[in-house]
Order: structure tokens, then sequence, then C-alpha cells
């Protein structure tokens, strides 16, 4: 594992900040109608990316999630492609015909975000395939969320994995919710990682809004497979401080504001930012710096999808077979 | 030029494709070291090894999904799914996720892989291992799907279908593997040997995807077909004495609507026939788009010869099964109109 310098701390907490003003905006954008569809945002979740991606290269491949721009953004992800792709613009990443659920970006090894629950599990296995097939050191990475964790293709996929050894890493992003539907009324286990020991690898918790506790487990695994010694179920607790879909969603009271506050407290920005503050490694001004020129990047980025062209519709049919 | 069965043809195929592209692999339940159950993929692993002919466990989402995954990086799976009966679990990977990767990422990706799947019923399968699921697939678009009738048409389709970037359901009917099917049941078995479409090459040829066969040239009347009833419909229309035109579609998606159209403009009569069931089966689609291109020089309804709509039934198989006697009433019954 890559050790932790000073570089990689900076590294991590740029890529988060990074992530929660895009979302930030992402959620304005769409509350004002500007934004067509759905968009599940990552705000809580983004010292997961940041942690987990930061042992990657654009040769090593993710499979995502409905809730992927923290993984593209963290992978290596343009803002101004992926708002424009969110707007359904030309410019965007897929030309408009992704949009927020099924963005991807092959040049930075991101396979997808998905709008089908656990569908990109048994993928990266495959992909984990080609990777020790050609005998190369790269690793697939599986994100997915405790709801996803009883879909038939969790298993497959784990079950896969396990018995062909291969480079992958499933990273299971607990938020504590399949979609509106709390855990415990979900699956009669409080661990996700738990099921590892089903398939014959190893489970771990991690506490998900730590970033650090993220890095080092996430290293860990990956090491493991890139060393040949097969896959990891890495189990990350974490909230979604947004709605399932949208900022404040539809508006249902299917969990108290109290569970959300306290949830808040743990905020993984504000707990890294601490620890930095602590560690003499950034100071106010530093992070206000930052914030600044984040949210310039973000302007721009959304000016740019604003100002981009539609596609045009002579296109509609295009890309559905080879050309 | 040798002798082959269906199996023997798309074991050629698969051979030839590995030996030629060290990209193709090919994976499922029981291919590698027990060689298939159908013995497609027998010797095999043993020639390329487990990790081109790849034992997986009995998962076929997982089967379809991991070949996504691979052929995004450049490989070319053929994953086999054992009967196309247990194709469902896989619905979600092959319809959600490879059918539309090209088209969601605006074509910067795709996945070429080839779904082996043996199809069809008069094996006394019951319902589970004698469906064909062809019109299902060929209702989602980004797939192509493929059935042959015959050796011949098996080998030079599977490798022109292993080289195409796009998705393909390859439909396989396995009632035709040993020999080609005429419909009845208590006829002795009979081998490719002998059948035209039985003398296959052992080297490397393709077929074009799309492209349809006439079987036999007539003037009364257009019998469209393919996989096991091509046969059956040859054998009928033989009995009947009707100078009928039989055209072997091979390719389901995309159709090949300009030989259909040469042919009605001839014919002006038209029977589809398929072995799966009748609402909403290919059938249907195949009736909507020789209505739209031929309805001015039509001189009779469409007629369908299908399975009923239900499931493959055990006890009257062979009533399901559209035979001979079905076929020719619905060929005279165009030509009485």
């Amino acid at each position: 594992m890559k050790e932790l310098t000073n570089e990689i701390l900076n590294n991590l907490y740029v890529c988060m900040v990074r992530i929660r003003l895009f979302e930030e905006n992402a959620g304005k954008l769409q509350e004002n109608g500007k934004i067509p569809g759905a968009l599940h945002m990552y705000v809580g979740e983004e010292a997961i990316a940041a942690g987990v991606m930061a042992h990657l290269s654009d040769q090593d491949q993710i499979t995502s999630t409905h809730r992927g721009h923290g993984h593209l953004l963290a992978k290596g992800g343009e803002m101004d492609k992926m708002y424009a792709e969110l707007f359904g613009k030309v410019t965007g990443y897929n030309k408009g015909k992704g949009g927020s659920m099924h963005i991807s970006n092959l040049e930075v090894g991101m396979l997808g975000a998905n709008g089908i629950v656990g569908a990109g599990l048994p993928i990266a296995v495959g992909a984990a395939f080609s990777n020790k097939f050609r005998k190369t050191d790269r690793v697939a990475i599986a994100f997915f969320g405790d709801g996803a964790s009883n879909e038939g293709a969790f298993h497959e996929a784990a079950n896969l994995a396990a018995v062909l050894k291969l480079p992958v890493v499933f990273v299971c992003e607990n938020n504590g919710y399949g979609e509106f539907t709390p855990q415990a009324q979900h699956q009669a286990i409080t661990d996700v990682a738990d099921r590892a020991a089903g398939y014959g690898m190893p489970g771990v918790v991690v506490d998900g809004m730590e970033v650090i506790a993220v890095y080092e487990a996430a290293g860990e695994a990956i090491d493991r497979a890139r060393k040949g010694e097969g896959p990891t179920l890495l189990e990350c607790k974490t909230y979604r401080f947004y709605d399932h879909s949208g900022v404040r969603g539809m508006g249902f009271n299917y969990r108290t504001e109290a569970e959300v506050e306290r949830w808040k407290k743990r905020d993984p920005l504000d707990l890294f930012k601490q620890h930095l503050l602590d560690q003499e490694l950034m100071t106010e001004a530093d992070a206000a710096a930052l914030a600044d020129s984040i949210r310039q990047e973000v302007e721009a980025a959304i000016e740019f999808a604003e100002n981009s062209p539609d596609p045009d519709l002579s296109t509609l049919l295009e890309d559905v077979y080879t050309n | 030029m040798a002798t082959m069965s269906m199996v023997q043809a798309i074991n050629s195929a698969l051979d030839i494709t590995m030996e030629r592209d060290q990209n193709v692999l090919c994976l499922g339940e029981d291919v590698g070291y027990f060689g298939g159950v159908f013995r497609c993929t027998a010797g095999l692993q043993e020639k390329y090894g487990q990790h081109r002919v790849l034992d997986t466990p009995i998962a076929e989402a997982g089967i379809i999904a991991a070949a996504i995954g691979m052929g995004v990086n450049g490989l070319r799976p053929v994953a086999e799914i054992q009967f196309a009966d247990y194709i469902y679990p896989a619905f979600d990977q092959i319809v959600s996720e490879l059918a539309r990767l090209r088209y969601r990422s605006g074509g910067e990706f795709f996945a070429p892989v080839t779904v082996r799947a043996p199809c069809g019923g008069g094996i006394r399968g019951g319902q589970t291992h004698s469906q064909s699921p062809e019109g299902i697939f060929t209702h989602v678009c980004g797939l192509k799907v493929i059935m042959p009738s015959n050796p011949y048409d098996a080998k030079g389709l599977l490798i022109s279908s292993i080289e195409d970037d796009d998705p393909i359901i390859f439909f396989e009917p396995k009632r035709c593997y040993n020999g080609p099917f005429y419909g009845d049941p208590h006829q002795q078995a009979v081998s490719w040997a002998g059948h035209p479409k039985g003398e296959v090459p052992e080297v490397y040829y393709t077929i074009p995807i799309g492209e349809a066969a006439i079987v036999r040239p007539g003037s009364e009347v257009t019998v469209l077909t393919y996989g096991t009833m091509v046969h059956v419909a040859e054998a009928a229309i033989e009995k009947s004495g009707i100078d009928a035109e039989l055209i072997d579609l091979r390719t389901l998606l995309p159709l090949d609507i300009d030989a259909i159209v040469e042919s009605l403009q001839k014919t002006h009569r038209c029977v589809v026939i398929h072995e799966a069931t009748r609402t909403s089966g290919y059938g249907a689609e195949l009736i909507a788009d020789i209505q739209e291109e031929c309805f001015w020089f039509l001189e009779a309804p469409i007629v369908r010869v299908t399975g009923w709509d239900t499931p493959y039934p055990h006890a009257f198989e062979w009533h399901y099964f559209p035979g001979q006697e079905r076929i020719i009433e619905a060929m005279k019954s165009t030509l009485e109109t």
C-alpha cells in the first residue's frame, strides 16, 4: 500500500470537497428544474470514493451504482463533461445518452453508474477476469449498497470471484437504507461483510465516514487483489445526507430528523478537515482557498454544460449497433 | 469437406476462432472439463487451457455479466447457456447491460459477447428444457438474434457472430444437433450424413449475419421459418405437392426483409412458422413487417403455424409441436383464398 503521505492526505481532501460541491450544485440545478430526471447524490459518502480511488490508476476499473457521480469524480472524471451528461448535452461523457444513472467513461476506468441495483458487481468480476487473463496487476472494484447485497447478482459475483480467485474488491457502501427501507427490515444481519464468509473471502467492516480508515482498509484489499490473493468484501458504514433521490426527495418521513442530524455530526468532510487542522497539515485559510477554487471549477463546468448544444436528433438511432 | 453434425460444426467454429484469435474464450456450465452437456465444447479445454475454456458455477446472470466485463476489455467471450430455458436468470444482464452498453456510453464501449443457447423441443424435455424464447430477444434493440437450421450454416454463422462487435444471441435448435428432424417422432432418427448441409468445410468460412437463404424455390406460396421447423416445412411441402418457396431466415434480427419482399412479389401468399408459442411471438413481428412492405400485392391473409399458447407440454408434445399436417393445412388455406 502507498504510504499515507501529506500529498495523499491533501488529494483525499480535495477529492472529497470536489464531490461535495459538485453534488450540492447538481442538487440545486435539479431543484430549479434545469437538470431533468432523478439524481442520486453522494453527499455524506465522499470518504469512500476518495479513500478507495486513491489506490487506483486509470487502468484499474470500477463499476458503480445509482449513486455514481462521486465515483466518477474520484476516478478522474471532469466536472464539465459530467454536468453536460446530466443536462443531456452532446458534450457530456456519453453524448447525453446515458444521464446521471448511466454515466461512464472508459478512459478513466469507470464502467458505468447503473440504474439496475446490483448489476455492476458481476460485470466487475468479468473485468477482473480479463486483468488476470492478460497477466496484469490491474484490479476491478465493484461499488454497491446494502440493498444490492440482497440481489442474486451480488451472490453470483461473490462466488465466481472467489472460486476463480480474481483481482476484485467488492466495496459495500452501507448507508442503512435499500432505497427507502431500513437495513433491519431488508436483511437479518447488521454487517453485510458477514456474507463474505459464505464465499470464502475476507469480510472487513470499516467506518465509512473516516477517509483514512477507508484508505487503509481499501489499500489492504486492493494489495491482496493485485498480488493474486483473490477478492475481499469491504463494507463501509455510511449515510446519505440527501434523500435516496434528489436533495429532499419526495418528502416522506421514513427516517427521523434526529437520525439525520446524528449522522451529520459525523460528516466525513468535517471529520477529515478537523484532522488536517489538528495535524497542522492545513489552515482554515487553506481550506477556504481550496473551496473557492473548486467553486470556480464548478461554476465553469456548469456554464460549459448549459452553453453546450443538445445532441442532434439525427443521432437518435446511432450507437444501438456497430455503425 | 467433411460430414459434420451441428454439434461438430459448432465445435469446429469455436476451435477455429480460438485458434485464430487469442481473445476468444468460452465460458459456461460444464463446458470445460466435461466438454458441454451437448458436447459442443468437447476437447477445447484440453487444447486451449482452463483460462480459455472456463467452467463456471451454475449462475447464469454471473456468466453473462462476467462475459460483459471481459468483452469491454477486448476479449471475445462465447458464453454458453446450457439450455435456452436457463437464460431467464441472465435476462437482466442481457437486456439492461449487454444490449445497451454501446448506446448509453455514447458509443465509447461495448461488449462483443456471443451467447450460445440450445433451444427448442421435440426432445421430451418438458416445459423447462424445450423453450424457444427467440421472440423475447428480438424485442431487444442492441442484440442480434440468430438461429441456424443445419451444420453448414451453424458453423459459418457462429464464426461471424464471434467476430461481430455487437452482442449476439445464438440459438441452436437442439432437436437438429445430430440430424435433421422432419416432424415425425415415430420415424427413425437420421444423421446429417447425406444431407447437403451436413457437408461442412473443416476450414474457416463465414456466413453473413442478416441474410436469409432460399431452401427451395417455388411460386405458389412463401413459407418463412427457421431452426428445426425448416426441415419440417420442407418435408411438408414435399408431401403436399404445393410449389412453395421455403425461406430459412437464419438471422431473425436484423431481418432480411428484402429476401422476403422479393419472394412475396412472386408468390403473393405467405405462411409463417415457428415452434415458439403464438401470442406476441416472432411471427407476429414478421407478419407486421410483411404487411407494411407487401400489403398491395398480397392475395390472401398471412397464416401462422406455431406452438400453442401453453407451457411446453410433456404429455402432448406432438400436439404442441407444429407438425407437417398443420403446415400443409396452412398452405392450402392461403391457396384457397
